[in-house]
């Protein structure tokens, strides 16, 4: 093949899936000349498994995304079949929005951006090498012989390398929904140097809506409410399409116990492992055999399709073992399977060889962002190709790399984790893993985070007025309910407690007090004209900040020891061999992890607190001489 | 500063003349301001110059006297740890210190780690460069030995309790956050099943504590006083319960002058025994420091066995002593029953003497000596404990830990039904967490693993 000159851009970005298309789009708005290369103009950002996002800790990360500037939660707003608010009694830590997708609006919509874009070229390509030179990225050259000289390269290749379908003893190369799989890129990595190892994860069938009969089924609507993912959407008008809900039964969980030998996962021809938190349907009926019966949740996937997701049955069973599966399900008993389901193994990196920035340690100028670094879940990847187009973007403007904190945001929480932790299966966010959760809530994340993407440079002035006037009138509002004072004299309060049955005032109370009371609501101070009648999300903060201070001051306190040990920088140039009395393990992990501050030092598996006291001793030591 | 308030008895444990508690970090003037009464009242510690002794008492939340004690300043930088240091001189002994040490601890100071005061002293610059390496190898070793400790405590039937909490604590967190991060799959929180494996969790902390109290009387042993007026036989009953000639018998009244102990051992616990003067309205001076003596001795005895005499029935005199140990816990042994003539009757023994274990009985005859020691045993023991031997040695730390799951598993309960499920999973964390700084386990992986295996999450 020859090979010949294409150009050169400052970023190119491989892969268009969800962390592709954010870092993309991250890089060229803060100004890089950047280019997309994807298999595919047809699978750019598809949601290839379930079409829905949100939830807890994932809806989260959509708005952390959205205030840095992103562009998957104005998306969501666009194309959404319906909106749900998920886990309202539980606290404003977890309450979530979970939103269904129609994916081929959304495949559209982000195209149209991308398209849009200034700084922005994408073209379709399969990239087969990496150039370096070095230690430090150079270019890429695809299969066709383009060679495209370049400063960074973001890989975002998702589940392509090395991709394997495999369908009951059926098994072949393939990426997802029948795409070609990324297999040169794979071995070009492994001569780079890098340690890959083998996920595995799978899909359910798709069937035919005119083949299901839904009068057999509970209905799920989504809410009358006009929930919206983006701090800066305009109303969410959109009609809302129904879910819903069937269950699996003995007969079912037999078939599947009857056709175990001819089911991947357990004859052997799967060696990849998958995630806990989404077993295949076979898996399910083998572990819980005590349950006879799992939910299952038939989902649209688009208006303009009559594809129908089945939430719960991901499966790599035979396709005629699938079909009798189905069939055996109330309401699924003629169900025509439009697309069978799979199960997919693909090569992935090692996170632990990734730095704070996602920028790999072995290859200067190289980052890597989604479930290439082990993850799973649209909003996981969207977040990672955020950060890391950010910070190469950044890099080439030499300014300061964005690393944010376990303390400030879930993108913190997952990116350290990938880091520290011990990732032996698909990484998913959730909430439990966020030691703050109190404080990285969904509706305060443009507080927390848009003058961060305002300062980097992808906060458009559109949505910086529109959140510093936000901010203004919450301020406003704040001082407001705190100066207002109540006496038990003051009639307006007094009779309203009489009239809801309530205790009366003893002393006198402002209004930020009052509504700590457990049965008193915001909205019944807008109702009493004590407040303005502001905006839903108004409204929502000052109910949630202050019902919820104590238990947040709390956390403040907490997350300013933890900022502490954050804040002490571990020296990039730090030999650890040098170090007095580290024990071997500590050693082994230092050295291959190199964390960045004495804190995420702490978390790596086999650092222990005598190790730490060791690194701080060390550190005093150095500061010294 | 960078660091928050630490603190440890920084003495060797065991018997010594005194005990000190040392404290090192930004707030720890104000921390024992807050449990200290000076002896002079226009004293006050926050104003004193670094480098001084100030008099007083620690007390407790009621005010009542812990212990008496010289509190030393050194404000930073110039100090050990270049810190502000407080160091609280107590009485010897391991209970005087370790009571003030948990009063301490309630100002939210908390157990230093090993090694932690040298460390800080490095890291402040009070230490030369050249001790880096020493300091590490304070810290190691105290590290392993007290790792070692650890470890070796907790085997049989200890670890057993300690597994099963961590148990019921993990199944907890993973109901809690199965729940919150998976609402489809599980559902809401089950708050019945919630709440019964925390007041079971609750329950096999008091077990342990109980167990550690128990251990630590047998270790430590308790300290029993005899006292009643004059004559009344208290020598006596020493010497039988000694089995030994130890103090003088005779009935001139006011022969024994001063506190004899010794140690004797009831159904296996180390019990201190002490026979105190005959308190009595004397104007004889030795005999009045023997009676002081004797008061000082009874506030600080675990348990006091108050001899009445049937001859001379109920005096002022015993009125006047009852005074001093009416706070304490007490056995009444009503003695001489082999008397003819009984000036006690059951109607006298009514009133205020009610309230404690009585025991008729005679010390000549040996008659009520083993329901005595019954008596003592239960006393002691709380009568908690089963009677298998459950032996538990844990140290401070430990037992704080164990206080601290213990607070935020009744938090939970309180609040359980009230408020929403995220503010209430901070108690629920929190107590896995206290549990694990005894098993150096972090255990939130866990609790993941937990959730994965007992729900079928996927949707």
């Amino acid at each position: 093949m020859k090979i010949y000159d294409a150009g050169s851009y400052d970023i190119i970005v491989i892969g268009a899936g969800h962390a592709g298309c954010e870092a993309a789009l991250a890089a060229a708005r803060i100004g890089c000349k950047t280019l997309l290369v994807t298999l595919s103009m047809e699978s750019i950002a598809m949601m290839d498994c379930n079409p829905s996002v949100g939830g807890p800790a994932k809806a989260q990360l959509v708005r952390e995304i959205d205030a840095l500037g992103g562009e998957m939660a104005k998306l969501i707003d666009k194309t959404n079949l319906q909106i749900r608010l998920i886990n309202t009694g539980k606290g404003p830590a977890v309450q979530a929005l979970r939103g269904q997708i129609d994916k081929h609006e959304y495949h559209q919509e982000m195209l149209k951006v991308l398209l849009q874009e200034e700084n922005l070229d994408v073209m379709m390509a399969e990239v087969e090498e990496i150039k370096v030179n070095n230690q430090k990225v150079t270019g890429i050259i695809t299969k066709t012989g383009a060679r495209y000289n370049c400063k960074k390269v973001i890989m975002t290749s998702g589940t392509y390398l090395k991709g394997r379908i495999v369908i009951g003893n059926l098994a072949f190369e393939g990426g997802p929904a029948n795409q070609f799989p990324a297999i040169k890129l794979s071995d070009n990595l492994r001569q780079l140097g890098f340690k890959l190892g083998r996920f595995k994860t799978g899909t359910p069938p798709r069937i035919d809506r005119k083949s299901v009969d839904f009068s057999k089924m509970l209905e799920q609507p989504g809410d009358e409410e006009d929930y919206r993912f983006s701090f800066i959407s305009s109303s969410n008008n959109r009609p809302q399409l129904s879910c819903w809900l069937t269950h699996s039964n003995p007969q079912t969980h037999q078939l599947v116990m009857d056709n175990l030998d001819r089911a991947p996962m357990y004859s052997g021809i799967i060696k990849g492992k998958g995630p806990s938190y989404c077993p295949a349907f076979e898996d399910k009926v083998v572990r819980f055999s005590h349950k006879d019966a799992h939910q299952l949740f038939i989902e649209p996937e688009g208006r303009t399709t009559d594809e129908m997701y089945i939430q719960g049955l991901n499966t790599s069973l035979p396709e005629d073992v699938q079909i009798k599966v189905l069939h055996s399900i109330v309401g699924l008993e003629n169900a025509r399977i439009i697309r069978t389901g799979y199960a997919i193994e693909y090569d992935y990196l090692f996170p632990s060889q990734l730095q704070v920035t996602l920028e790999t340690k072995l290859i200067e100028g190289l980052y890597t962002a989604g479930q290439v670094n082990g993850t799973s879940g649209y909003e996981e990847a969207a977040a990672q190709g955020l950060i890391a187009g950010i910070n190469a973007a950044l890099n080439i403007q030499e300014k300061e790399p964005l690393v944010l904190k376990r303390s400030e945001a879930y993108i913190g929480v997952l990116i350290d984790d990938l880091l520290t932790g011990e990732i032996d299966e698909p990484y998913r966010l959730l909430t439990s893993r966020a030691e703050y959760r109190l404080i990285l809530r969904q509706d305060n994340a443009d507080l927390r985070l848009t003058e961060i993407g305002r300062k980097v440079g992808l906060v458009d002035d559109f949505r910086w007025t529109t959140f510093q006037a936000k901010k203004e009138i919450l301020e406003k509002e704040i001082s407001h309910l705190q100066n207002s004072t109540y006496t038990p004299g003051d009639k307006v309060i007094s009779d309203f407690l009489a009239n809801r049955k309530l205790t009366p005032l003893k002393d006198r109370i402002s209004l930020w007090e009052l509504l700590r009371r457990p049965e008193i609501l915001i909205n019944d101070f807008v109702e009493l004209g004590l407040v303005q009648p502001n905006n839903h999300a108004i409204l929502e903060q000052l109910q949630i900040q202050s019902k919820y201070e104590g238990y947040i001051k709390k956390q403040q306190e907490q997350v300013k020891r933890f900022e502490k040990m954050e804040n002490r920088l571990l020296p990039d140039d730090i030999d650890y061999a040098d170090v007095y009395s580290l024990s071997s393990e500590a050693l082994q992990k230092l050295k291959q992890i190199r964390p960045v501050s004495i804190g995420q030092a702490s978390r790596i598996f086999g650092v222990d607190p005598a190790d730490i006291n060791v690194l701080l001793i060390y550190l005093e030591k150095e500061k010294r001489k | 500063m960078y660091y928050d308030d630490i603190v440890a008895i920084s003495t060797p444990p065991g018997e010594g003349g005194i005990a000190i508690i040392r404290l090192s970090g930004s707030d720890v003037i104000s921390k024992v301001d807050s449990i200290f009464r000076p002896y002079k009242l226009n004293v006050d510690i926050k104003e004193k110059p670094s480098f001084t002794l100030t008099l007083g008492w620690i007390i407790d939340e009621s005010s009542d006297i812990i212990d008496e004690v010289l509190v030393s300043i050194m404000r930073g930088p110039n100090s050990y740890t270049g810190e502000d240091v407080i160091e609280i001189n107590c009485h010897g002994g391991t209970l005087p210190a370790k009571r003030c040490l948990e009063e301490v601890l309630k100002t939210g100071a908390r157990i230093a780690e090993p090694g932690e005061f040298t460390k800080r002293a490095f890291l402040n610059g009070r230490l030369d460069v050249s001790q880096a390496e020493a300091v590490i190898e304070i810290i190691r070793s105290k590290t392993n030995k007290g790792l070692k400790l650890a470890v070796k405590q907790l085997t049989g039937k200890n670890s057993e309790l300690i597994n099963r909490l961590e148990d019921q604590l993990i199944e907890l967190n993973a109901m809690v956050e199965a729940s919150l991060d998976f609402p489809d799959d599980v559902g809401d929180l089950d708050i019945s099943a919630a709440s019964e494996i925390i007041s079971k969790a609750i329950e096999q902390i008091d077990k342990l504590l109980v167990a550690a109290k128990r251990a630590e009387i047998y270790r430590d042993g308790i300290k029993v006083v005899i006292c009643g007026k004059p004559n009344v036989g208290k020598s006596s009953l020493l010497n039988v319960l000694l089995r030994k000639d130890r103090a003088i018998v005779t009935n001139i009244p006011g022969t024994t002058r001063d506190v004899i102990e010794d140690y004797i051992n009831i159904r296996g616990i180390p019990v201190k025994l002490m026979d105190t003067a005959g308190i009595r309205l004397t104007d004889d001076f030795v005999e009045k420091i023997g009676v002081e003596r004797s008061r000082e001795v009874i506030e600080e005895a675990d348990l006091v066995v108050f001899v009445l005499d049937v001859e001379t029935g109920i005096t002022e005199e015993d009125l006047a002593i009852f005074q001093d140990i009416e706070n304490s816990n007490v056995i009444i042994l009503v003695n001489k029953e082999d008397l003819e003539e009984k000036r006690i009757s059951d109607l006298d023994l009514q009133g205020d003497l009610a309230k404690f274990h009585i025991i008729r009985g005679s010390i000549k005859d040996e008659v009520g000596l083993d329901e005595l020691e019954t008596t003592m045993e239960n006393m002691i023991l709380s009568g908690e404990v089963e009677s298998d031997e459950m032996e538990l040695m844990i140290n401070l730390r430990q037992k704080n830990s164990l206080l601290q799951a213990k607070k935020h598993l009744e938090d939970t309960l309180g609040s359980i039904d009230i408020l929403p499920l995220d503010c209430i999973s901070i108690d629920v964390w929190g107590a896995l967490e206290a549990l694990g700084e005894i098993t150096g386990k972090n255990l939130k992986e866990d609790v993941l693993e937990r959730i994965f295996s007992n729900f079928c999450i996927g949707k």
